[in-house]
């Protein structure tokens, strides 16, 4: 039992991680029909800000959860001069098909410039870095047996929920996220009531960025270590549960994060932690096959 | 003088100093494995051209069907070593069992398309390249988990030194002296290729890659079409996992997985397919053949010690390869346009 309560609370708590990185790639999708594959290279960015700010922080006295912040403009930063050097001309230029080239590339230069940089071949760990977060736990007592529960994996669910809810009122309820759901719709027809797609796409890039920054900062929390590659399988994992959720739609996001999150942690504990890849994507194309638009996304028939 | 018969003389060209036994050390050395390796990647793009170029969707678990061809290459010729077939790789069999090796890796490559095209090809458009994604990285991962392949089982340690010297990796010498082996192998699938795109199967697929629905209309039977051309498809880039089993000599998987940032990976073998304009077989063969020779280059570059900053990027040879795909997609020529 307590096994169980365990790895149903490390599931939740990967799957909130994962489910904000998802609200990127849904933001991007549903806005530009672009899978930002250099979106799990913003966490990776995110990673080593937090390695380098933390200790500064701690020293000036300032409360530790500002990191965070720092972490965020970096991913936003990045985010930005991607979209405007690199998906911008792309997308001009040559469509969906040059802007995924794009994306593969500038996550390849991404990776192999944070090496370059920092000229890292292993793992950095900043022990820093879990002091964003109260460190204790609470327990659990079940039947004899106790499971422990960090507060990071409390304040992980909570921050994920919040942050999910504020971005579906501003996508439902505010002008920018009407003109969100306005260019998703028609392209054309946007432009013709006077909003710029451009802008539309910048601002998904930004919001999905800072996202990105935020679940680094959840994610370093619990995991501290940190390699330039890190960001790719994460990005892998929360892609996967955007489109188990239904692609472009918020609450798809997290319910798919969710999911995925528990099926790669009931693998790890109770299959084989070798195999959690493959019932992660065997996940995703048994969701696919019986519902191809994603657990939460509606089925559209096919105009001629 | 047609192009065709251009490009046959060149690989006649190309594969006679090896048949001849010329030493010529320059070319042994630094040109033929440039040769081996754009043959394979050659095969590879083109078979991926298939579907990405004439049936119009995306897929990105392609490098996965050229892991189980590499794999199945390398496990049966080793297998027919240990059965006593033949004893040295100068024998007249060992040339037979390295192409009957090819074979196998086509078949198998071939039906697992086939098994996979069968529910996968209900999807379209980005799901379907989702869900390819996801076979690819499953193909992998099981991989790994097979006890005599292995995450590291045919590149390190005994596996490694018999797959080497007995089973299909080719020492030096025999890669210059089986040049003609790459050449004809791909040379010949490019014209199976040639022969499927302009048979029914081919009409097909064209129809059903220009609109769907109206190919439907018209009588063709959409799914069956589609998971035949996955499966030939998949069959050819098997073959081209088999010669990279003979090229490389050892084998890990890693090079096959998605995000691994190889030259192998599904998504450069994508770009190839881009960069060359889908769907043109000259272009997409002289894109890959480019996109590789430049790889080789950067790496190059890389080995030899250059004076001050450019000297270190240059260790990062990915580096200067993400940035010369990141200038060339705002190059990409616009032939067709994908996904409608």
């Amino acid at each position: 039992m307590a096994t169980f309560i365990q790895t149903l609370v490390t599931g939740l708590q990967m799957g909130s991680i994962y489910a904000l990185i998802a609200l990127g790639y849904t933001m991007v999708y549903g806005v530009v029909r672009l899978i930002n594959f250099a979106h799990g290279d913003l966490i990776m960015a995110g990673g080593y800000t937090l390695l380098f700010v933390m200790p500064m922080i701690l020293q000036v006295g300032m409360p530790p959860w500002i990191g965070i912040f720092f972490a965020m403009v970096v991913a936003v930063v990045i985010g930005a001069i991607t979209e405007i050097f690199a998906y911008r001309p792309a997308r001009k230029r040559g469509g969906t098909m040059a802007s995924l080239i794009m994306a593969v590339s500038v996550s390849m230069v991404l990776q192999n410039l944070a090496q370059y940089l920092l000229r890292v071949t292993r793992t950095l760990y900043g022990a820093t870095v879990k002091e964003i977060f109260p460190v204790g736990v609470i327990i659990i007592r079940t039947g004899g047996q106790q499971v422990s529960v960090r507060w990071a994996t409390i304040i992980t669910l909570l921050v994920s929920g919040v942050v999910a809810l504020l971005l579906q009122i501003l996508v439902n309820k505010t002008h920018a996220g009407r003109a969100m759901r306005a260019v998703a719709e028609d392209r054309d027809a946007a432009m013709l009531m006077g909003i710029s797609p451009d802008r539309i796409v910048m601002l998904a890039m930004c919001l999905g960025s800072a996202l990105a920054g935020i679940a680094a900062g959840l994610w370093f929390s619990i995991y501290p270590g940190t390699t330039p590659m890190v960001g790719a399988n994460m990005g892998l994992f929360a892609f996967v549960s955007a489109v188990v959720g239904g692609i472009g739609s918020i609450p798809g996001a997290m319910v798919g994060g969710l999911v995925i999150g528990q099926i790669y942690s009931f693998s790890v504990s109770y299959v084989s932690s070798r195999l959690s890849d493959t019932m992660v994507f065997l996940m995703l194309i048994c969701i696919l096959l019986v519902k191809p638009k994603g657990l939460l996304g509606v089925n559209m028939r096919e105009k001629v | 003088m047609t192009i065709k018969r251009g490009f046959c003389l060149v690989l006649i060209l190309l594969a006679c100093p090896g048949i001849l036994g010329i030493e010529m050390p320059w070319y042994q050395g630094r040109i033929v494995p440039i040769i081996w390796q754009c043959c394979y990647l050659t095969l590879a793009s083109t078979s991926l051209n298939m579907i990405v170029g004439h049936m119009g969707q995306l897929s990105l678990g392609h490098s996965g069907f050229m892991a189980i061809g590499a794999y199945t290459a390398a496990l049966f010729s080793l297998w027919v070593w240990r059965t006593g077939v033949f004893l040295n790789k100068d024998q007249l069999v060992y040339v037979f069992v390295v192409f009957l090796s090819l074979i196998m890796a086509g078949a198998l490559a071939g039906s697992v398309g086939l098994l996979i095209g069968i529910p996968a090809l209900r999807l379209k458009g980005d799901y379907l390249a989702i869900i390819t994604l996801g076979f690819g990285m499953i193909i992998v991962n099981l991989i790994n988990n097979i006890p005599f392949a292995g995450m590291e089982g045919l590149s390190l340690g005994s596996a490694s030194s018999s797959l080497y010297r007995t089973g299909l990796g080719f020492t030096n010498y025999h890669l210059y002296k089986r040049l003609w082996i790459p050449l004809l192998v791909t040379g010949g699938c490019i014209w199976l290729m040639e022969r499927c795109i302009g048979s029914a199967l081919g009409r097909n697929i064209r129809a059903i890659g220009d609109d769907q629905i109206g190919a439907e209309a018209s009588g063709v039977d959409v799914s069956k079409n589609k998971i035949l051309l996955f499966g030939f498809s998949s069959a050819m880039a098997g073959v081209a996992g088999g010669l990279y089993a003979c090229f490389m000599s050892s084998l890990s998987t890693s090079t096959f997985a998605f995000s691994s940032g190889s030259i192998m990976s599904s998504t450069f073998l994508v770009a190839m397919c881009v960069m060359g304009g889908l769907g043109s077989m000259k272009g997409i063969i002289m894109a890959t053949c480019s996109m590789c020779v430049l790889n080789y280059l950067i790496g190059q570059l890389g080995l030899n010690s250059m004076p001050g900053v450019m000297g270190i990027v240059f260790s990062y040879p990915m580096l200067v390869y993400g940035v010369a795909l990141m200038a060339m997609v705002l190059w990409i020529p616009r032939r067709k346009k994908w996904g409608k």
